[in-house]
């Protein structure tokens, strides 16, 4: 099955990509943004959705610094 | 003495990492896919680019056969130095304590600078003295050491914070303006900055990178100056 | 492009890949037949401005090339010059102009990956690389296009370098209206080999196995070099709207994959498992494939279906037209075969056999078990009819005058100012920041702290270079501007104390079909031979990139020089910054400053002039090598080469880069403190020595004494009347004075173009 694994710097930590992005958005005459974060996308096939918890965990996030949100494609999502 | 230079696939600067621990003792790259550590009396991992910096900076190289070599060899207190790239790997691999993230100013950044000893009794820093300015140049895209609070305040209380920047001369925006830490036993190092590039006077602005090589053959050699 | 492969392509389809009408007509002559969509494909981009040099062959012809250092001259991946015990330098710059515009970081950063390529190509592992680029002004309308280019090409230079571990030591930008629309990006790079064991392109042996290795072939930069490369960019393509459709044909670098493909190829050349070696880059397979042919006088076979793809559905044309990145192409005797492809599973790039070396002449190319083209070599190659050019002197002045952006009232001391805050002049700090100078651990010299990038052998001596080039001085007078650039390279090079050994050019011009670029085209490389010539510093290698021009007009005609340069002893490596309080300071050369053309001119709108004063080219020469001389003798404590700025900004920077103030007393100007003091030319150079060293320098070139280092600011005294004209007049006896400080956030302006 298709699953897609969203990664995102942990909340609190300074997020300079997320910061530049908001800052320019103005500049191109979009207003009302806030809260602007940049994170990964790993989308990959599996045969056994059990294994993306652990995946994340060891080599597709680093849990110091980063949560991350599982979601499976066909049909149904799962959020962490 | 003789020192393990690792290599991976898009490692950069453990040529010059050879080079420098060659000025205080034997030394030889180990190619990343293997085991054998060759009777390495201590390690580096080097500076680069390894798996081109893919998913995060070192969070590939962490899991090559020749780390888990070093990992074991950490745990018996073998001394292990991470300098850049290599201080990423550590972390990754959990033999340093926090993570590196984007520079604060978004950017690749070289540049020359003060370093500030915090820590002159650690295996990589004997041949310093606590206080004393090192200029060594720095060059990364993500150098920002971060770890949570609570662990900064243990890692302080136990000496783990090594080296910082002077004030004023960090680009990454580390929390504290930590350049180089180690672990509670001691016996593993990392820093951003790079000493292997401030060994020679020709092409070093200084040679005060050599006092971490330096410090490390006395750990060994157990042999003065 | 029609859709099936049986549908035989129509001369309008020829015309739409850039073919014109009468080159259509010789292809179906040279096949005996209308060509079909893969060979038309093939014919559109060999025989296209990029890869054929259709308007500029006949003029590089008349080039030198010959030298007692040259290794390998042009026609080569690189050429290569001597650098003593049995090394060879490789060096060669090239353009990635139209894709950068758009996109930026995409098209600098494979525009390295490239240029690296052909470095290693000739097995020489790359030591350096240097960038020159062009943008619009950074200020008013053009301001945003041009900080999103500047700051997309100085990232992706930046990634490509400092990711494969070559450090990025040098390099120019420049800020002027022409290049707007037009944006220039030349990579240049130098590598070391051992000079017998070089490596040519040239096929050989039939029988021989063609072996693909690298990335994986996909539709990057699909019609890239005929689209892009040989046509105007259109009047609406300046927004990023209007240029994403190109998007596609853009092609996307991994520097990751190049550093295994270098490692790997230096190790099958260093094993000699190889015969030849290309590089793929522009038009991909088919100029590899095509002009290893050619300069063997061989035939090649080529199976599509053996090529290792990562996008499904690929059509052959596709796959012979892909200019995906990071792939080279050798010829193996079929006993190595098995130890190329396993060498090329050890470091995790793809190696496939796609094909064979025959003795037929003739390109074909397979699906399988189908033939799906079928061309003579000499045909895809050497018959592509070349054009002689027409050339005519414009009646009237091209380019209009730039704004005017200082005030008329301007004192010396606000002119200075301006100056050192101006695009053009201010430090490059914040780009070369982005760079890695100093990775493999050879560099001596790093920005800013020499007029030229020194790097040192292993045998204690060091190479030094340099790429220069005044685009606006060669649009007011492209002969003597031309030749004033290669002096400013070679001069550059004196500075730190190097003797030129070789140089590179990349000619980057307006459309050569109007008789006024030619004319440009044509006056350039006059200069530049006369010039090389009289330098003794040989052509090893280049390229060319023309049609930089759209509906606002041509760029400034700009001919890229990046010159190799040695000195026997890389300690004595010269300095631009001044280095002890109480060093005399002093101008050295023949120099003859004018204000036509100058950087003060642009800054006050003035409109181009109508040629250039005439050089002596001699004198200029001897007193590079004066100075030169008194470097290696380390008679000198610092040196540096006059250029945009003239006199006031050379000592500016002197003081800045050695953090310490100077005093100059300039006497009487007569009324021409502008000139004198900010006027430009070529020969000028300012020195720091002791007094003795300056009375001995004197023996071989003018030497003026100015003043003394010392102090923490910059002080000019003069004496001599307004100008007439009132601009930047002073009264008589005037006294300028500007504290370092005040000078450093002048001179720090360009910071403001990265935040």
């Amino acid at each position: 099955m298709k699953a897609r694994v969203l990664i995102r710097p942990k909340q609190g930590i300074l997020d300079p990509q997320g910061e530049a992005v908001q800052r320019a958005l103005p500049a191109l005459g979009f207003s009302g943004v806030a809260n602007v974060h940049v994170g990964r996308l790993v989308e990959l096939d599996v045969e056994d959705a059990q294994q993306l918890q652990p995946m994340c965990d060891k080599l597709l996030a680093n849990p110091l610094v980063e949560d991350y949100e599982v979601q499976l494609l066909d049909g149904g999502a799962d959020a962490k | 003495m003789k020192f393990g230079v690792l290599q991976f696939p898009g490692s950069c600067d453990e040529v010059d990492a050879l080079a420098a621990a060659r000025l205080v003792g034997e030394a030889e790259l180990i190619w990343h896919g293997e085991r054998d550590l060759q009777g390495a009396d201590a390690i580096i991992v080097p500076g680069g680019f390894s798996y081109g910096d893919y998913l995060r900076a070192g969070a590939i190289a962490r899991f090559a056969p020749a780390m888990e070599s070093v990992i074991d060899f950490a745990r018996e207190g073998g001394p292990v130095l991470g300098i850049c790239n290599g201080f990423q790997v550590l972390c990754e691999a959990r033999l340093l304590p926090g993570a590196l993230l984007v520079n604060a100013n978004r950017r690749f950044t070289f540049r020359q600078l003060q370093l500030e000893v915090v820590n002159a009794d650690t295996t990589f820093t004997r041949a310093c003295t606590e206080g004393e300015r090192l200029s060594i140049p720095a060059k990364h895209a993500w150098g920002r050491y971060y770890a949570d609070e609570r662990t900064l305040a243990a890692m302080r209380d136990k000496g783990q914070v090594v080296l910082r920047y002077a004030p004023g001369q960090s680009f990454n925006g580390s929390l504290h303006d930590i350049a180089g830490v180690c672990n509670e036993a001691g016996n593993v190092f990392g820093l951003m900055p790079h000493p292997e590039h401030a060994v020679d006077e020709l092409t070093g602005e200084s040679l005060d990178g050599l006092k971490i090589f330096e410090s490390m053959r006395l750990a060994v050699d157990g042999a003065p100056a | 492009m029609t859709a099936a492969a049986s549908t035989a392509p129509t001369l309008q389809d020829a015309l739409a890949l850039g073919l014109t009408a009468e080159e259509y007509e010789l292809v179906c002559e040279k096949q005996g037949a209308p060509p079909n969509v893969l060979e038309l494909a093939m014919y559109s981009l060999l025989w296209s401005e990029h890869c054929a040099y259709k308007h500029s062959k006949k003029l590089l012809r008349t080039l030198p090339t010959e030298g007692r250092h040259v290794v390998m001259g042009p026609g080569e991946n690189a050429g290569a010059v001597d650098v003593g015990n049995g090394l060879a330098c490789a060096f060669k710059v090239e353009s990635h102009n139209h894709p950068s515009a758009v996109e930026p970081f995409q098209g600098a950063a494979t525009g390295v990956g490239g240029i690296l390529r052909d470095i290693f190509a000739i097995g020489a592992r790359p030591i350096a690389v240097l960038d020159s680029l062009r943008f619009g002004e950074p200020a008013g309308e053009s301001a945003t296009r041009t900080r999103y280019l500047l700051d997309g090409a100085v990232s992706g230079i930046g990634h490509y370098g400092n990711s494969i571990g070559v450090p990025t030591i040098g390099g120019e930008v420049y800020f002027e209206g022409p290049y707007e629309h037009n944006c220039l990006v030349n990579a240049m790079a130098l590598g070391l080999g051992e000079r017998e064991r070089l490596v040519r392109s040239a096929a050989a042996g039939t029988g021989n196995v063609l072996v693909l290795f690298g990335a994986a072939t996909g539709r990057d930069g699909i019609g890239g070099a005929s689209v892009l490369a040989s046509a105007e960019l259109d009047a609406g393509d300046t927004s990023s709207g209007g240029d994403s459709d190109k998007r596609p044909t853009v092609q996307v670098g991994d520097p990751f994959e190049e550093k295994k493909l270098l490692e790997c190829s230096l190790q099958l050349l260093a094993r000699d498992l190889i015969v030849s070696l290309q590089d793929l880059g522009a038009a991909g397979l088919t100029s590899s494939a095509a002009e290893m042919a050619s300069k063997g006088e061989v035939g090649i076979e080529i199976d599509v279906a053996k090529v290792p793809l990562r996008e499904a559905g690929m059509e052959p044309f596709e796959v012979m037209v892909s200019e995906s990145q990071e792939r080279m192409l050798c010829v193996v005797e079929p006993a190595n075969v098995a130890a190329v492809l396993a060498l090329c599973e050890r470091w995790e790039v793809n190696g496939a056999a796609i094909g064979r070396v025959t003795d037929t002449g003739r390109v074909r190319v397979l699906a399988g078990d189908e033939q799906v083209g079928d061309m003579p070599v000499r045909a895809l190659v050497d018959d592509c009819p070349l054009y002689d050019l027409a050339p005519q002197k414009p009646a009237s002045p091209i380019y209009p005058p730039p704004p005017r952006t200082l005030h008329a009232d301007a004192t010396i001391r606000d002119t200075l100012l301006a100056l050192l805050a101006c695009p053009n002049i201010a430090s490059r700090r914040p780009l070369f920041e982005q760079y890695d100078a100093i990775v493999q651990s050879r560099t001596v010299r790093r920005p800013e702290q020499a007029d030229a990038a020194v790097l040192a052998l292993a045998d204690g001596s060091a190479l030094a270079v340099s790429i220069d080039c005044n685009g606006r001085r060669v649009a007011a007078d492209p002969y003597t501007g031309t030749v004033q650039t290669v002096l400013e390279c070679a001069a550059n090079l004196a500075c730190a104390g190097a003797e030129p050994l070789g140089t590179t050019n990349n000619l980057n011009f307006g459309n050569p079909e109007k008789p006024h670029i030619a004319w440009q085209l044509t006056e350039a490389v006059r200069g530049l031979g006369d010039a090389c010539r009289a330098l003794q510093a040989p052509i090893v290698g280049g390229n060319v990139s023309l049609y930089n021009e759209g509906a606002t007009g041509p760029i400034y005609p700009t001919p890229v020089i990046g010159m190799v340069g040695r000195m026997p002893d890389a300690r004595a490596a010269g300095r631009l910054g001044f280095g002890r309080a109480g060093d005399e300071i002093a101008l050295v050369g023949p120099f003859a400053p004018s204000l036509a053309a100058s950087e003060l001119a642009k800054l006050r709108g003035q409109a181009l002039p109508d040629g250039l004063a005439r050089v002596d080219v001699a004198a200029v020469h001897a007193a590079q090598v004066a100075v030169r001389e008194a470097v290696r003798a380390g008679a000198l404590s610092s040196a540096h080469d006059i250029a945009e700025g003239g006199l006031a900004i050379a000592l500016a920077e002197c003081c800045l880069a050695g953090g310490v103030g100077a005093r100059v007393e300039l006497g009487d100007l007569s009324g021409r403190a502008a000139e004198a003091l900010f006027g430009e030319a070529p020969g000028g150079f300012v020195v720091s020595a002791s007094a003795d060293a300056l009375s001995e320098l004197e023996r071989s070139a003018p030497v003026h004494r100015l003043g003394t280092v010392g102090g923490d600011s910059l002080q000019l005294s003069m004496a001599g009347g307004a100008e007439a004209s009132g601009d930047a007049g002073g009264a008589t006896g005037e006294r300028v004075s500007v504290s370092l400080e005040e000078l450093a956030r002048a001179h720090a302006r360009l910071a403001e173009l990265f935040s």
